[in-house]
């Protein structure tokens, strides 16, 4: 299988508390450097908290947000940063919430055209063909097309953006939180939709999300984050049934399961590390149990141990508690 | 548009202004067709005639000109100059503030910082300054009060844009290829243009008066031309002999300020999305009461029996039956789940406990809500005050909204535990410190002079919940409480309630769209579609052997953690909109068992031992659901 993303080295810095004129006071690191490929046709998930960076490095792949540091790779050229056009061929983006992300003064037309007129350049007749090709992808009625946004409910809009998103014909798509905002009897839907897509269209998916659930149900991969850093990389089948990083248990163990009793898989109040002023070693060290001095002094690199890639210095093994 | 004519015309005054402004501006624009003396035309011979004179309706000046005539010609220029002042100072600043706004940074920084010192003149020495360096004439007025508005509309619009930009509408259309300036005429302005209308229409008048004021100076007009200040200016000397040439322009610049203020004000409250939304009626302390039919007898199953509720929304002609006949009951140191997608009337069940869902537009129309054994619903509102956080408290989904931000937590925790106990300082803060305890925070001490926006929204929900204890209350009802968080501060948060209600034998009303979370946490649940319960039993056995389709479905649609990568069952359809519901189950469209008589008259919530189902043709039947 060919490689449809490439990350090397990806990372964003964030100036904090900058004067008219005078340099930053400060930096937030949001992102340390991410090395990564994703498969073509492959669903990479990510999973991670809020604040742990997953939306900063969507942003950067889509190329709304510069990168500090590193560069993206699609089917083996590098993206150039000047073009954002260019990059909307690539890559697309479906956003989270269905209804901000859809203009209230736009008609649907005016909104699923847009990628057509800049990206393409399809004159009116061709626009009307690919516009019907697609709503009848994803199962929207064309009447609906000169209706505004505020007609519809989140189910609906949320396959509007991903219509607008296949416009482009990008065969790369961001998914970011694209059912957390929708219903659960709507989210399988939607889920599902992406599902057949993907296989009609041979897409390649970023899922991100916080639901580990829904995560392990669409991905092939999954990379847990923890404060900018991928710390656990692996197949979405053994990622939560087996966790290596400390971390990715603690997730696993604490998404509510029925059956299993109600423990607190942490006991104290542990509050999450400044981002203003990093701890010097493993960023989870503060929470971890199986923290050592080691992991307080020095950052664990990602490492293949078998068929996941941890970073840690003290990965659970597999079946051990 | 004519929505907005409509809801425009409800407001009396602006109407009025709306009228008057009407037939100022018809007669200005028909003033030349109009059979009047020249209004420049001097005759020394008939100086100050009084009005209703002959061949001089309103009199004539210091000059024998016809009052009348220069008059309409007057307000005619007024207005026209004072309109284009507001066009030019409304499209300079908004299109200012605009690309402040959407640029930001270093623009928006050297943009505003210049808007800011325009500012800081006062406005009719800026307006002084502008003539005396341009030179007198009307036109050079209307560029000086065209400039010294353009700050206004600048700093508004730029407001707005900063709003706007960051919306993820923006985003998507740059990822469509469009460029800033594109998104700027498509995106942002179009959702900008409200609010430069709603700016124009409260500040015309002031242009109008603006500009009148430079012409009474004799900066604006230049004789013999008229306008309503230089008229003004001329008859100042002949005020205490001749007031008529005076007030007849005065008159004229009050009518019209006037009206445009009140229709301006009228303009205003019709676009702005707040006031739509209802910001201005305010509702009741309580839910309304309008109750049919008989109240339902106490049956004694719980400290909180709800019986038979309903309640619902009246929006103009459309009645939307919220909660359709809900009965619920809840033991002391129990813990209910009510379960069901938004719209199920699952949060306006439990708002109607303690007549907490706004009125108007909501109505409770039947049944009972039992603390007690004393039905609350119609109970006065100084008794449900009395009862509201003391015996029946909330925690809500979204801590940010529910504590006030600009109040540090300690004193929202004392004034919560004051609206019930009079307590002094220093108790309050003892009582504070241990509900912080409670609900494990570290450091109470010190967090007890956080704001909301320093805690992280794990901590914010325990300080909701630690309100929720303040007053020691037998019933929590917790709506969504984690929806919002972290996995990994859900599972802190559920354990704390689940250890609260063990040691104080609380009694609890859970409302989530979480299978996972009821099931760890709750020993019975119902699942609500539609308004209505359509299955209830205890939380293991409804699990394992679930007899309503729908709950089948919805369990099977929503993925569990270690099922690896699978395609979901997904419920075809959406939930029905509840003013509208169709005869029969209200799930029939969507249910892959419905038959003919699913459509047909009410079907009953059919009981059988702990569980109960509204089903014709359940999944498993209820006899052997029960055992």
């Amino acid at each position: 299988m060919s490689a449809a993303l490439t990350l090397t080295d990806l990372s964003k810095t964030f100036p904090v508390g900058r004067g008219v004129f005078g340099a930053p006071k400060a930096t937030v690191k949001a992102v340390h450097p991410i090395t990564l490929t994703v498969a073509q046709g492959e669903t990479l998930g990510i999973v991670g908290e809020s604040g742990c960076g997953k939306s900063t490095l969507a942003r950067m792949l889509v190329g709304l947000l510069e990168p500090t540091t590193g560069t993206i790779e699609i089917d083996g050229a590098a993206l150039d940063n000047a073009d954002p056009a260019l990059f909307g061929k690539r890559i697309q983006y479906v956003f989270q919430d269905p209804i901000s992300s859809l203009n209230p003064r736009k008609t649907i037309r005016q909104i699923i055209e847009a990628p057509l007129i800049h990206l393409h350049g399809m004159d009116r007749a061709q626009r009307t063909r690919r516009i019907a090709e697609i709503f009848a992808s994803v199962n929207l009625r064309e009447e609906f097309l000169d209706r505004y946004p505020h007609e519809f409910s989140g189910g609906q809009a949320q396959r509007i953006g991903i219509a607008r998103a296949l416009a482009a014909q990008a065969s790369i798509l961001i998914l970011d939180e694209p059912v957390s905002a929708l219903d659960v009897s709507v989210q399988a839907q939607v889920l599902n939709l992406l599902a057949d897509l993907k296989r009609e269209l041979g897409l390649t998916y970023l899922f991100i999300s916080h639901d580990l659930a829904v995560v392990e149900a669409v991905s092939d991969r999954i990379a847990v984050l923890y404060f900018g850093s991928v710390v656990e990389l692996g197949p979405a089948e053994d990622i939560f049934r087996a966790p290596r990083h400390p971390y990715t248990k603690l997730l696993a163990d604490s998404a509510p399961v029925v059956g299993r009793p109600l423990t607190a898989p942490e006991g104290r109040e542990t509050e999450l590390p400044d981002p203003l002023n990093p701890p010097k070693g493993c960023a989870f060290a503060a929470r971890c149990p199986r923290a050592s001095d080691r992991c307080r002094a020095e950052v664990p690199v990602l490492e293949r141990q078998g068929a996941v890639d941890v970073a840690c210095f003290h990965p659970l093994v597999a079946g051990e508690e | 548009m004519i929505g907005f004519l409509k809801l425009l015309a409800r407001n009396r005054l602006a109407l009025a202004g709306g009228i008057v402004l009407f037939l100022v501006v018809v007669l200005a624009l028909v003033t030349p067709l109009l059979p009047l003396a020249e209004p420049n035309v001097t005759n020394t011979s008939a100086r100050f005639l009084r009005p209703f004179s002959d061949g001089a309706l309103m009199g004539t000046d210091h000059l024998g000109r016809d009052l009348l005539s220069r008059l309409l010609w007057g307000t005619r220029l007024s207005l026209a100059v004072g309109f284009a002042a507001a066009v030019v100072a409304a499209t300079l600043g908004a299109a200012i503030g605009i690309i402040a706004g959407f640029y930001g940074g270093r623009t928006d920084n050297l943009i505003m910082r210049g808007v800011d010192m325009l500012m800081a003149f006062p406005y009719i020495l800026l307006a002084l300054a502008i003539v005396a360096a341009l030179g007198p004439g009307l036109f050079n007025a209307l560029i000086a009060v065209a400039a010294v508005n353009v700050p206004f509309f600048a700093r508004n619009i730029r407001g707005i844009t900063v709003g706007i930009a960051h919306k993820e509408f923006v985003d998507a259309a740059r990822l469509a290829g469009l460029s800033n300036t594109k998104i700027i005429l498509t995106e942002i302005l179009p959702n900008v243009v409200p609010v430069i209308v709603i700016a124009m229409s409260t500040t015309i008048g002031w242009m109008i008066l603006e500009t009148a004021g430079l012409s009474f100076l004799g900066l604006g007009s230049q004789p013999p031309q008229a306008d309503l200040g230089s008229m003004l200016g001329e008859a100042r000397s002949a005020l205490i002999t001749n007031p008529h040439t005076s007030v007849v322009p005065g008159l004229m610049i009050l009518i019209i300020v006037m009206a445009i203020n009140l229709l301006g004000d009228g303009v205003r409250d019709a676009l702005d999305p707040r006031l739509k939304s209802g910001a201005l009626s305010r509702p009741m302390a309580s839910t309304m009461v309008r109750r049919q039919g008989p109240v339902p007898e106490p049956e004694g199953k719980g400290l909180l029996e709800v019986q038979e509720l309903q309640t619902q929304f009246h929006v103009r002609d459309r009645n939307y039956r919220a909660v359709g006949g809900v009965s619920l009951h809840v033991k002391p140191g129990e813990c209910l789940g009510i379960i069901g997608e938004s719209g199920s009337g699952k949060s306006v069940t439990v708002l109607s406990v303690m007549g907490l869902v706004a009125s108007p537009p909501g109505v409770i129309t039947g049944g009972a809500v039992r603390y007690d054994g004393a039905d609350l619903i119609g109970a006065p509102y100084r008794k449900l005050r009395e009862m509201r956080g003391r015996n029946v408290a909330y925690i809500f989904q979204d801590p940010q909204a529910t504590l006030h931000p600009l109040y540090r937590v300690g004193d929202q925790l004392k004034e919560a535990i004051r609206a019930h106990h009079g307590i002094g300082r220093d108790e309050g803060r003892a009582r504070a410190i241990e509900l912080l305890k409670a609900v494990r925070i570290p450091n109470p001490e010190q967090r007890l002079t956080d704001f909301p926006h320093e805690m992280s929204g794990g901590m914010r929900q325990r300080v909701g919940i630690a309100m929720a204890l303040a007053n020691d209350p037998d019933i929590i009802i917790a709506d969504e409480p984690t929806t919002a968080l972290d996995v990994t501060v859900q599972a802190q948060i559920l354990s704390l309630l689940d250890d609260l209600r063990r040691s104080r034998g609380l009694a609890i009303v859970f409302i989530t769209h979480d299978f996972g979370v009821v099931g760890q946490l709750c020993d019975r649940v119902a699942v609500m579609y539609a308004g209505r319960i359509v299955e209830e039993g205890p939380t293991q056995a409804v699990l394992e052997a679930p007899t309503h389709p729908y709950t089948a479905r919805l369990m099977a649609c929503v993925p569990e953690l270690g099922g690896g990568k699978r395609r979901l069952e997904a419920i075809p359809g959406l939930p029905p909109v509840v003013d509208n519901l169709p005869m029969g189950c209200a799930f029939a469209d969507r249910c892959d068992r419905v038959q003919a008589d699913c459509r047909k008259g009410e079907i009953v919530l059919e009981r059988q031992g702990a569980r109960a189902v509204r089903c014709l043709h359940p999944v498993t039947p209820l006899t052997e659901a029960a055992e």
